[in-house]
Parts: C-alpha cells; structure tokens; sequence
C-alpha cells in the first residue's frame, strides 16, 4: 500500500490523476474501518489532513453550475457559504450552527464527539451510504458539491445530482471533493432521525426538512430509504402550494397527513438488520409530519429554527 | 514508511509503519504504550481516544501516517513526573480511582482522556453535558453511575484547585 501525503490541493489533484484508485482518507471514520477490518484494502490511501484550506470555510456569491442552464437555489446572488470538504461535524455545529440549522442538527446525530471531531461531510459524499447523516439536510437546502481534476478543472454538482446508487456518486476516478455549497438558512429547517440509542446510531431512516419563504417552498431529504439519499419532490410540490405564506395560518390535519403519505412514497426501502422497509416508510410519515409542525409552528412565530428572525 | 510525530510531549521516530495501520497500532504495538486500549477498532467504543493536536479522536480510526508532524496525547501522557518515581495522577485520574469508577479498567484509559477533554472546555458541566461528552465510550461492567460521579468530582476538584 502506498500512502500519498500532498500538502497543497494542487498536489493532491496531481496525486489523484496519477493514481485514481488511491482511496482518499481525512476524518478515517469510514475509511478505517474497512481496513481494520480488512473488508477493503487499497491499494494507496491519499491523506488529505495536510491541505488545510479544505478544513475552512467562507462566504462566497452564488454557485454557477456546470450545466450551467439552471439557477441556484435559493436565488439569491451572494452570502453563500463555501464549506471545505474536511471542515468537521463539531464546527459545522459550533461554528455555523445558526447559519445552517438542519445541518447542524444532522450533524449532532453524527457517531460520538470523538467522530464528530474527525468525520466531515465531504467524507459523508464520498462514502455516498444512503445512510450518510448530512445528506437529507443537503438536499432539503439545495446544496451543491465542488469537485475538481487536474485534467478538467472544477464541476459544481447539485447535491440531488451526486448520490447515484449504494454507496456511489458522482466522482470520475480522478476527482476530488473540496467543498460543499449552500445558502444560510432563510426559514426554519429541522431533521430527525430514528436509531435504537442517541449516540453511536446508523439511522435507520432521516428525513430532513427546509422552509425556503421567499421562494414559497419546501425542501426534503429522505435518508435511509432508498439506494441513495433522495428528495420527496411530490411532496415538496404538494406542501409548497398548500401552506399558507403570507397569512401563516395553521395547516390542516388532512395537509400534514398527505404530506407524510407522500414522503412515505417518495421513499423505496429494504428490509435489513437495522429495519423492515414497512416501519421504515411508517416512520418517514411520521417524521414529516413531525418536522413540518416544527418548522411551520417557527415560521408562524416568525423565527428562523428556534431564533428570531432579525 | 517512517512516522514522525510528538507523543506526551517527546519527539519520536517510528519506523517500519504498515501504510494502513492505526495510529492505535502503532501507539501500542511500536511505540509501548500500551494505555490506549484496542477494542472494537470501528469507533464505537472509545476505549482508545486520545488527543490528536488537542482535540480528542479514536485512535483506531486515525491512520497512523496522518499523525506525521503533530502531537499526540495519550493517558500516559496526562500524569505529571515520571512512572514510580515522582509521578502526580491528573486530578480526573485521581477522581476515578476514588470514585470507584473503574472495575475492570478496560474502558478505563478512553474515558479519562475524554472526560479530561470535558472539563477543559466545561469546567462545571452538568449530568446532560457529563453524558453527552461520554456517548461514544462504552463500559460493559462498571457501569457508569460511578463513572459519572467521577466526573463530578474531577471538575469539582479542578475548580477548587483553579480558585486557589
């Protein structure tokens, strides 16, 4: 085995090109299990603790995406955030926790505070699990991933665009993830999820929702439902036209209903060690239900997840 | 490959490393530490937390040729003075002693240094905080009531010591 230690992203892209089965490790939270366990043994690992500038964050204007005919989610221009692949779940919970709430909260569920100290989200993309925490919140607030080569540059990928099977993304073998974009939260967003305990857990199913007011919709992420992380987009189309905006008044009994009935479709689960595919679809309405009477019950009280709006 | 790295605050050279090896493995089987206990390599137990650069992490999930340049603080390394001659236990090391929060002392080295870490940041935490630093270390026979109360008393003794 090789091990592969590039101190600048240059080097690393470099390092990537010339060897594209080099297995990239930052947080090792997943990686290191694997060969611990000697269920996967590369044949270099690519560290990539060294380029510091993945472990920061900053703001930036609006991604433009490589397809290019598609405008940015929430549509506004600037103060975006820019999140280096490797910055990791304690200070995306510490540090950008009023910003980004759903992913925050998502983040609290990651393993232990030794896991969340090392493991990151850019290691949650790489891995691809369906299981992966930050995934649901990613794609409830429209975040897009930077991924680049040496060879071709950079391409910005919408999160709903990068999760392609079990544990497959995007990624050519030559790329490497730098970082994830997202718009700071403008309405409440929440996420929950379903383990046996409240540290160490795989979720069994999460699902993630985000407010998006001035566009006059919802986001969801479903995890753990499905071969990939996905989102309900009949139930985000559904909730967005019922909700009453401008004079916040309470949903109906009947609204919150469909809208669980129709995350629960959105999702396609199996049955394994974890869950039955039916409790698995039960807890996913459930859990829609849930987070919509949070989110909605803070926009009411015109406050961003718990804060007041300024 | 070659390692070098700072460990309780002495700089080492570590030869002959195996590029997919922990830096678990390397602490106990190369370096003879053996403080940092080999569990359940996966992250689920904590048994092996030690602090990287000041932040605690599983060492079992650390590959050992990451740690190349930086520091590394095991439970060895928290005592003052050397081993049998004029060695002062840290005060959370004294308090779990006293406690009663170690049977068979397994679970024992991960747990200190994570508690350690706690009172660092919370000097005064409360039994939610207590619990929620302690979810990633697993004890299968103290049970951790007593763990708990050693925490307690550690911070406590900390405080006094600090307003001294």
């Amino acid at each position: 085995m090789d091990f592969l230690r590039p101190t600048t992203w240059a080097d690393a892209l470099a390092a990537k090109a010339e060897q594209p089965d080099a297995l990239p490790i930052a947080g090792g939270t997943d990686v290191m299990v694997e060969i611990n366990f000697d269920l996967h043994r590369p044949p270099a690992l690519l560290d990539l603790n060294p380029i510091k500038e993945l472990a920061t964050y900053d703001t930036a204007e609006a991604p433009v995406l490589s397809r290019g005919d598609d405008p940015p989610h929430p549509p506004v221009k600037s103060g975006w955030l820019r999140i280096g692949a490797s910055v990791p779940y304690t200070r995306l919970i510490n540090e950008l926790g009023d910003a980004l709430p759903g992913l925050a909260q998502a983040s609290r569920t990651v393993g232990s505070p030794q896991i969340r100290n090392r493991g990151s989200v850019g290691g949650n993309l790489g891995a691809a699990s369906p299981a992966g925490d930050s995934h649901p919140p990613l794609l409830a607030g429209n975040a897009v991933i930077e991924v680049e080569s040496a060879a071709r540059g950079v391409r910005m990928i919408p999160a709903t665009e990068f999760y392609l099977g079990v544990k497959r993304n995007a990624l050519e073998p030559d790329e490497l993830i730098r970082a994830f974009w997202t718009a700071p939260a403008t309405g409440a967003q929440y996420f929950s999820k379903i383990g046996t305990r409240n540290a160490m857990v795989i979720a069994v199913c999460s699902f993630a929702i985000a407010l998006h007011p001035e566009e006059r919709r919802v986001g969801t992420g479903v995890g753990s439902a499905a071969p990939t992380p996905r989102r309900a987009t009949a139930a985000e189309e559904f909730l967005s036209n019922e909700l009453d905006w401008d004079g916040r008044t309470p949903f109906s009994v009947s609204a919150a209903q469909r809208f669980g009935e129709l995350v629960k479709e959105a999702a396609s689960p199996i049955d394994d060690v974890r869950g039955t595919a039916d409790y698995r679809k039960h807890a996913l309405s459930v859990m829609a239900r849930r987070t919509l009477t949070w989110a909605w019950n803070d926009y009411r009280a015109n406050k961003i997840a718990g804060r007041e709006a300024s | 490959m070659r390692v070098n790295l700072t460990v309780n605050g002495a700089k080492e050279t570590v030869d002959d490393v195996w590029e997919g090896e922990s830096l678990l493995y390397m602490l106990r089987e190369r370096m003879g530490l053996p403080g940092s206990k080999n569990a359940c390599e996966q992250g689920e137990c904590g048994s092996c937390t030690v602090y990287l650069d000041g932040v605690p992490a599983c060492s079992c999930l650390v590959a050992a040729g990451q740690v190349e340049g930086r520091e590394v603080v095991t439970v060895e390394g928290l005592a003052k003075g050397s081993s049998g001659v004029d060695e002062q236990l840290d005060p959370v090391q004294e308090a779990f002693v006293e406690a009663g929060a170690v049977q068979c002392g397994f679970c024992t080295p991960g747990l200190i240094v994570q508690s350690h870490d706690l009172i660092e940041r919370v000097p005064d935490p409360s039994d939610a905080e207590i619990r929620e630093a302690l979810a990633g270390n697993l004890c299968r026979c103290t049970g951790y009531e007593k763990i708990l109360d050693a925490v307690r008393l550690a911070a406590s003794r900390k405080a006094e010591a600090a307003a001294r």
